[in-house]
């Protein structure tokens, strides 16, 4: 059998030339999911049979001569919180397990027309609420550099999918770091885009006002090309920005020469110094590259992680409310159905969910609600005018991605506050509504990878990825 | 606040489990409260700032309404969607009765 080729861009190059067949393509992944899976745990469910009719079917399509997507036979697993029709949608929670939705989510309809082939269903801390994904009620998921640690999450399944090499591309959801965290804890590539740039139709909502779906791969291009398929208007999402996806791929080698890059003076601390020595090492390679490095403050920073706590769990505890028992999911029987909503979600949902869903319904609660929610919501308004005033003199801002590299199994699991810390550095993005991606650079402590983290302004993507593209060639450099 | 100065009371957390419909003993309530109110310690950080003035934000951009044409599109199939429920009856969800068990 030929060699597969690592990336998407040149797996769908070969398939559609027929150097390769699609089956040929997904039978290597599928064997590899064969041999380390159990030992990962990156899936919930590897969708094999379908995949198979699925590369057939672009074989088929090749074979006669029709045109073909942009991904063709391009295997990529599916974070288990977006919808796919007839075919088992958990969120790693008990209270959907065996759920089958009566339709696609959005990005799944436009990868399938791309022609790329699902291989399976992500792992993910249940409905995307926390940092190590070992929040899932179906088993945590081990980091593919080191089973003794965690892949960070909550999207830890499909991280540790593309790092394992299951699949050279994945999809995730990022409402506080969920992408990027896990991403930069697996040593791969992760995008979380501008808020509205990525349809949320058949994404388990969490908290609306700050989901986002992205993708994880092993190059800048390859994310690129997956945002470039998954972008763009989709009246079936009201929040979705009535614009065509953008060209990104391109950005990706052009160089930062002239660019200015943004240094966060009072970046709040936290990060190992092996982290920040990985970030400095970061700007000395785009300065050496041609970029400038330009000094900024955002001095509400600091205030993010508590903004963004009060109101994620705020939009859940509404969200959440639609698991009832009633129309989907899990139902534990009870003599009314005001008990039976009571038994269902107290068997259903797992402690971080219920933290979550109590947390938010009390800063919503009367007497709270001006104390804790409307206050978190004025200072989600000074963090964006942080940034607004920052990008007047920048054009991205260098962060890390993750305070810490990879953490053991246990470390953080009983202590919400800590592990809640890990996502100090993201979540301002997503209070903001900005694009922000983490690369990988070099390795921290342990010899674990580090992520950096390139934040743009909203539908700066492009910026973004001349950045991320600058940053990997610096790195692929220093090895 | 409570009385006791810490940010949530093991009356608080029952409350609002109660309000979210999740059924919780009272070795949980003890354990939820210790955790949340760690967590609510930590966002006392907020009360140093000015915010006075400071316009609440919602979303990341202002919302409007989005309208399409009233006419006829399909729609998700009722028995594909009452396949996946908990128990039906003459193609609609059934739930325990709703009255008239209290008391």
């Amino acid at each position: 059998m030929a060699t597969i080729p690592t990336t998407a861009s040149e797996i769908a190059a070969a398939v559609a030339s027929g150097a390769l067949t699609a089956r040929e393509v997904l039978e290597a992944h599928l064997a590899r999911i064969d041999e380390r899976e159990a030992d990962i745990h990156a899936f919930n469910l590897v969708t094999a049979d379908a995949a198979r009719a699925q590369a057939d079917a672009i074989d088929a399509d090749i074979a006669a001569g029709r045109p073909v997507g942009p991904l063709a036979g391009v295997p990529i697993a599916i974070k288990d919180n977006m919808c796919t029709h007839g075919i088992e949608t958990t969120c790693s929670s008990k209270i959907l397990e065996g759920w089958k939705p009566p339709y696609d989510a959005t990005v799944v309809t436009r990868l399938r027309s791309a022609g790329a082939v699902m291989v399976g269903k992500t792992n993910l801390d249940e409905f995307a609420m926390g940092s190590s994904t070992e929040n899932s009620a179906f088993g945590t998921t081990r980091n593919p550099l080191d089973t003794s640690r965690v892949p960070g999450g909550s999207s830890g399944g499909s991280a540790a999918a593309v790092a394992a090499g299951f699949s050279p591309v994945s999809l995730g959801s990022d409402t506080g770091g969920s992408i990027r965290q896990p991403a930069a804890l697996c040593g791969v590539v992760g995008v979380k885009p501008t808020y509205g740039l990525v349809s949320r139709y058949g994404l388990v909502a969490y908290a609306s006002s700050l989901d986002q779906i992205g993708p994880f791969a092993t190059t800048v291009s390859d994310a690129a090309l997956i945002t470039e398929v998954i972008a763009g208007h989709d009246v079936m999402d009201s929040t979705s920005i009535p614009q065509e996806a953008p060209s990104l791929v391109g950005a990706v080698s052009q160089g930062v020469a002239g660019m200015r890059i943004g240094r966060v003076v009072d970046l709040p601390g936290g990060a190992e110094p092996e982290v920040s020595a990985r970030l400095d090492a970061a700007f000395a390679a785009l300065a050496a590259a041609g970029a400038t490095i330009v000094d900024v403050t955002l001095p509400s920073l600091g205030y993010a992680l508590t903004a963004y706590y009060l109101i994620a769990p705020a939009e859940a505890s509404s969200n959440l409310a639609r698991f009832d028992g009633v129309r989907y999911g899990l139902r534990v029987n009870a003599v009314d159905t005001n008990a039976m909503y009571g038994a269902t979600r107290a068997a259903g949902f797992g402690d971080e969910v219920k933290r979550r869903i109590m947390l938010g319904t009390y800063a919503l609660s009367a007497g709270y609600y001006d104390a804790y929610y409307g206050k978190a919501l004025k200072v989600r308004r000074l963090i964006a005018q942080d940034f607004e005033k920052a990008y007047e003199s920048v054009d991205t801002i260098l962060m890390p991605t993750s305070p810490l590299v990879a953490f053991k199994f246990g470390e953080k699991a009983d202590d919400p506050m800590s592990m809640y810390l890990c996502d100090i550095y993201t979540i301002p993005t997503n209070l903001a509504g900005h694009p922000a991606m983490s690369v990988p650079f070099g390795t921290g402590a342990h010899g674990l990878p580090v992520g950096i983290q390139v934040l743009a302004p909203a539908l700066g993507e492009a910026a973004m990825f001349r950045v991320g593209g600058a940053l990997e060639a610096a790195a692929g450099g220093a090895q | 606040m409570t009385q006791s100065g810490s940010p949530i009371s093991a009356a608080d957390v029952a409350k609002v489990a109660h309000l979210a419909r999740l059924d919780i003993d009272d070795a949980q309530v003890v354990h939820f409260t210790e955790q949340l109110a760690k967590v609510m310690g930590h966002f006392g950080d907020i009360d140093a700032l000015d915010l006075s003035g400071v316009e609440p934000m919602t979303q990341p951009y202002p919302l409007v309404n989005v309208m399409r044409e009233d006419i006829e599109m399909p729609t998700l199939s009722t028995d594909e969607v009452l396949a996946s429920a908990p128990a039906t009856e003459e193609r609609r969800f059934r739930v325990p009765p709703i009255v008239g068990t209290e008391g």
